[in-house]
């Protein structure tokens, strides 16, 4: 065992590689994310920050580095056909129960009513009772506003609505971590803000956050951490105030200057 | 109109009616436990897996079902292995060689329909079950089986309605299922309109039940599509 730091590390990715066939998108990426904190990840696209995102939830394997969840690395091996696998799959489903994702196309399940999309996981995944998950589904619906919308289908909602339900979807699994995967970057202009606000709320509960986002202005005063990526790479990170006002790197300037004349 | 020679032959049909609904229904639901596994191979990524319900699907699609039938029933008893089996109490009798012929057919155009079914969930929301810690197994339970069987209704409809038509190759092996009686009928009675005309009746009747009860089925089972039509399905989003 090793000692614990003061501020226990929720997740922490370590020298984290990832290749799809001859293009590097991962080159040996680390991140700590210690509880209550709100990191936004930024950088143009094809910088790797989705990627990094899906490699720490193991919806991409990373080819080389680790994963720690609350002190336990997943345990990866070679794979038969080249790439890694994880040792135990439980151990991966154990640790995504932790790690809620909430996705860029919302991605909820269209055969369920938004209050059975919520449920669904805490019923069936961590096997709480009904009645529990129900009450708290009623509760999460209401705390991100679509409490009149619970019996609708996906379909039937805008998709600022959508997010805010898997939000709620992602919540009722009472994740250490939540993952943010552009999460506004799909919806029109005007649905920005609903969402926008949903995560501001939970930045304020202390809920520990990685939010890959184009959304500057979450980013600079949400955040309080920006990690910015350049090609496969943590090209420079720091607190916002230090990121936005004097970024170092002549790519950080680019990409502001490209980002903030908006 | 000949009504009592119809009315006489109907009811010598009718008594056909419980063994082609027997071969039907046995078929059907063997063969979609079967098609389910061979749809499962095919989406595998062990490569074996995969190319054994490939070639699988090539042949029985591939051939005629009467061809298929007439194989296991006259070909099957030349091997001695066979003939010597547990097996042969089975395939000596020309009921089981029909139900055989009849299951692995439709297994072999049900896993198609099934692995479109499957195709179908969008990969989102699979990797979003994923993301919540849902094992395999819970995924194909609660995710794919209900998304893709809405949508391989329509097509697994026609299968079994098509399956309920094929029974009448049964007869060709003696079987005395609806086409069966039809045919002894005629020999005897050398009116093959009217009495082609009452099986063909029987059939349709048959049919027009399968039919709405696959209908109502659709309708429980996809809520979210009711009334769908192309373009019009959806609502438009609430803004």
């Amino acid at each position: 065992m090793t000692p614990q730091p003061p501020s226990p590390c929720a997740v922490s990715a370590r020298n984290l590689r990832k290749r799809f066939g001859a293009l590097e998108v991962l080159k040996g990426i680390s991140l700590d994310a210690h509880e209550g904190d709100v990191i936004s990840i930024l950088g143009a696209s094809g910088s790797g920050k989705s990627t990094l995102l899906r490699c720490i939830n193991m919806l991409e394997i990373p080819d080389d580095g680790d994963v720690v969840v609350a002190g336990e690395t997943i345990a990866l091996r070679n794979g038969r056909r080249g790439g890694r696998e994880p040792v135990d799959r439980r151990q991966v489903d154990r640790m995504r129960m932790q790690i809620a994702m909430v996705f860029q196309s919302f991605n909820l399940w269209s055969h369920m009513t938004v209050v059975e999309n919520v449920i669904e996981a805490p019923v069936h995944v961590q096997k709480r009772p009904r009645a529990e998950a129900l009450r708290e589904a009623e509760a999460l619906l209401d705390k991100v506003g679509i409490a009149d919308k619970r019996d609708a289908y996906p379909a039937h909602l805008s998709g600022g609505q959508q997010q805010r339900a898997a939000i709620a979807r992602a919540l009722a699994m009472h994740p250490r971590v939540m993952l943010f995967d552009e999460p506004t970057s799909a919806l029109d202009p005007e649905l920005v803000g609903e969402v926008l606000r949903v995560m501001r709320t939970l930045a304020g509960e202390g809920r520990t956050m990685l939010v890959v986002t184009h959304e500057m202005g979450f980013a600079r005063e949400v955040s309080n951490r920006v990690v910015f990526l350049n090609q496969g790479v943590v090209e420079e990170e720091g607190t916002p105030a230090d990121l936005f006002a004097s970024p170092r790197s002549e790519r950080l300037r680019q990409f502001l200057s490209s980002h903030l004349r908006a | 109109m000949d009504t009592p020679f119809i009315v006489e032959t109907l009811k010598l049909l009718l008594a056909g009616v419980p063994l082609t609904l027997k071969l039907a229904f046995y078929s059907i639901a063997a063969g979609a436990v079967f098609a389910v596994l061979l749809a499962l191979m095919r989406l595998s990524r062990n490569r074996a897996l995969d190319y054994a319900a490939r070639s699988y699907v090539f042949v029985f699609r591939g051939t005629p079902l009467l061809v298929q039938i007439f194989l296991i029933y006259y070909g099957l008893g030349q091997f001695p292995e066979i003939r010597q089996s547990f097996l042969w109490p089975f395939l000596r009798e020309p009921y089981w060689c029909a139900l055989l012929a009849l299951t692995l057919n439709t297994a072999a155009y049900s896993s198609e329909i099934i692995r479109g079914g499957i195709l179908s969930v969008p990969f989102g929301q699979i990797e979003a079950a994923r993301a919540c810690g849902m094992s395999r197994s819970l995924i194909f339970r609660r995710i794919i089986v209900p998304q893709g069987l809405i949508v391989a209704l329509p097509a697994y409809g026609n299968e079994i309605i098509l399956m309920t038509r094929s029974t009448a190759l049964a007869s060709v092996i003696t079987l005395m299922e609806v086409t069966g009686i039809a045919s002894k009928i005629i020999s005897e009675t050398f009116r093959a309109v009217e009495v082609f005309v009452c099986a063909g009746a029987i059939y349709l009747l048959l049919n027009f039940a399968i039919s709405r009860a696959i209908a109502l089925l659709e309708r429980r089972l996809a809520p979210q599509r009711r009334g769908a039509k192309p373009g019009t399905g959806v609502p438009e989003p609430a803004r």
